[in-house]
């Protein structure tokens, strides 16, 4: 029931992602490499899909491509139908880096974006405070610039750094991967917090099974040479999740599907390394 | 169940002495800074008291005394003018070698046109020495005032430029940077005032640091062409009569002036990036 309710309330939101026939090829002079091929992609509004699979299958590149910080070779992405044609803030990203303007107080880091759209002071002020509140860095706002933050804070001001802008989606890049396993538990649970509170679509990269279980609505795995989405799928688990349902029997039957899913592709990505 | 407690050594006096020696001392880093003046003086009188000749000569160079009193000399008979004229070279050359190397260097960094247009040129005149635009200065320039002014313009001129150019370009290569902005939506105006001006601030901090050092460098050079009064000219007269104490006096006091003043750019430039934290091996 509460699903059926969530779907309809999904129709009329913003965030639809539609990625066409979308291939990246870097050529050299005889020798080609398939980063994307054909990627064949629909992402509802609101929905939390987790882009999953070993290093050099291409999730990075795809999601550059979503931002439009990189140009496809061939197809397209549309966000809510409009083609995408280089990087906006309709597309928040978090970097897997730490990626806060070392210049820049935490506060004027998260204004930032309302700032450059010429949001009045006051509004801004209200905004970003809001925000701040909501993960904890209030008192964090003025006095501190990013290196005085730990690595936890720095991703969680990157995180309301996009979500200010109030983003149809939201693209992040392994951005607790440079986390302690501590602290990246408790970056979870918070992102899908805020993510219940805002339905904003999320589009999430990683290569840890448990994280893209955890976090997601559907989990697309990806394969590679050349780099493919391999299967899509569905994670039903109830939400709100907390950090003890990945212990559950459905948790531990659904890892092992996917690292059943994502080994041959792995083992094929360890084999052309060596 | 047992416990070891371990028991507090007794302190010897010796020590103690030794701590506080440490703190007082060696710990202390205004101390170590005299310390290196006292040594680098103190073996300067070394070498000139035993006469020092093995390759190098110290047998005619003034001692630090020689140098002292001389400098007592100068001092006692009315100096301000030779400072104050010196001073006035080098600040006026300085000033607009910042804003022109700055502003150019930016520039240049930002758009690929503006570095076609006036890179090459700029890099042919780059490895001229101060000392060779003499001849030029005095056929360019209405009066040997600005023509001093100007030697001094080139010092500090290039070492400004290249590392604002640099200090951009390395913001710009910076892939991530650049996207934060580009993903809140920012133009290319944003991105220049909100990412690679800063960003290119430590470069062009030490641009200016290291363009106060060598406008001091070419005031010897600027004060040969003309004049009675500056510090370096002082220095090449002392020279031209073979009266060597000034000279090395001339020399330390350009030094002095030099170092004060890089200090202070230093200072101002580090008050402009509050952000900035530097840690050292074996600081506190």
């Amino acid at each position: 029931m509460v699903t059926m309710q969530r779907t309809a309330e999904r129709q009329t939101l913003k965030g639809a992602v539609q990625v066409e026939g979308l291939s990246v090829v870097y050529r050299r002079k005889n020798y080609e490499n398939r980063v994307l091929d054909s990627i064949q992609l629909s992402i509802q509004p609101g929905e939390f899909v987790c882009l999953l699979g070993p290093s050099g299958c291409g999730k990075s590149t795809l999601l550059n491509v979503i931002a439009g910080f990189l140009k496809p070779s061939a197809g397209y992405v549309l966000v809510d139908q409009m083609p995408i044609s280089r990087p906006g803030a309709d597309r928040g990203f978090v970097f897997q880096q730490y990626s806060l303007l070392p210049w820049k107080t935490t506060f004027q880091n998260i204004e930032l974006g309302l700032k450059i759209r010429g949001v009045p002071k006051a509004e801004r002020t209200e905004r970003v405070h809001e925000y701040l509140n909501r993960v904890g860095l209030y008192k964090h706002r003025s006095s501190s610039y990013p290196h005085q933050l730990s690595g936890g804070m720095q991703q969680r001001a990157s995180i309301i750094r996009a979500l200010v802008n109030s983003p149809s989606v939201l693209l992040m890049d392994e951005p607790f991967a440079a986390l302690d396993a501590q602290t990246r538990h408790m970056m979870q649970e918070m992102l899908l917090g805020i993510w219940d509170d805002l339905k904003t679509t999320v589009i999430f990269v990683t290569h840890d099974i448990e994280e893209a279980i955890f976090l997601g609505d559907r989990i697309c795995t990806m394969g590679v040479h050349p780099g493919r989405i391999k299967s899509e799928i569905p994670i039903d688990l109830p939400r709100p999740r907390h950090f003890d349902d990945t212990l559950s029997k459905e948790f531990l039957a659904l890892n092992r599907q996917v690292f059943n899913c994502i080994r041959e592709e792995t083992m094929k990505s360890m084999e052309e390394s060596f | 169940m047992a416990v070891t407690v371990s028991k507090p050594v007794p302190t010897r006096w010796f020590g103690r002495i030794g701590d506080v020696l440490k703190t007082l001392f060696w710990g202390n880093r205004p101390f170590r800074r005299v310390l290196a003046l006292m040594i680098f003086f103190g073996v300067w009188q070394f070498l000139c008291a035993i006469n020092f000749d093995f390759f190098i000569n110290f047998q005619l160079i003034p001692s630090p005394w020689e140098v002292l009193f001389a400098t007592i000399d100068f001092v006692t008979s009315d100096p301000w003018i030779h400072f104050r004229s010196s001073i006035q070279r080098v600040f006026f050359g300085y000033l607009a070698a910042s804003v022109l190397g700055i502003i150019l260097g930016v520039l240049i960094g930002w758009f690929e046109a503006v570095e076609d247009l006036f890179l090459p040129p700029l890099e042919l005149l780059r490895p001229i020495p101060a000392v060779a635009w003499i001849p030029l200065a005095i056929l360019m320039f209405p009066n040997a005032e600005s023509g001093m002014v100007y030697i001094t313009f080139i010092g500090a001129f290039f070492p400004m430029l290249i590392s604002t150019i640099r200090g951009v370009e390395s913001t710009l290569s910076d892939t991530v940077l650049i996207r934060v902005g580009q993903c809140l939506g920012a133009n290319s105006w944003h991105i220049f005032k909100d990412i690679v001006i800063p960003g290119s601030m430590p470069s062009i901090a030490s641009g200016l640091t290291i363009g106060m050092g060598n406008a001091w460098f070419c005031l010897v050079t600027a004060e040969i062409l003309a004049g009675r009064y500056g510090v370096g000219y002082i220095t090449w007269e002392s020279y031209v009569t073979s009266n060597y104490p000034p000279i090395v006096m001339g020399m330390l006091l350009i030094g002095l002036m030099g170092a004060l003043s890089s200090w202070a750019v230093g200072r101002a430039t580090n008050a402009l990036m509050p952000w900035r934290v530097i840690n050292k091996q074996g600081g506190g």
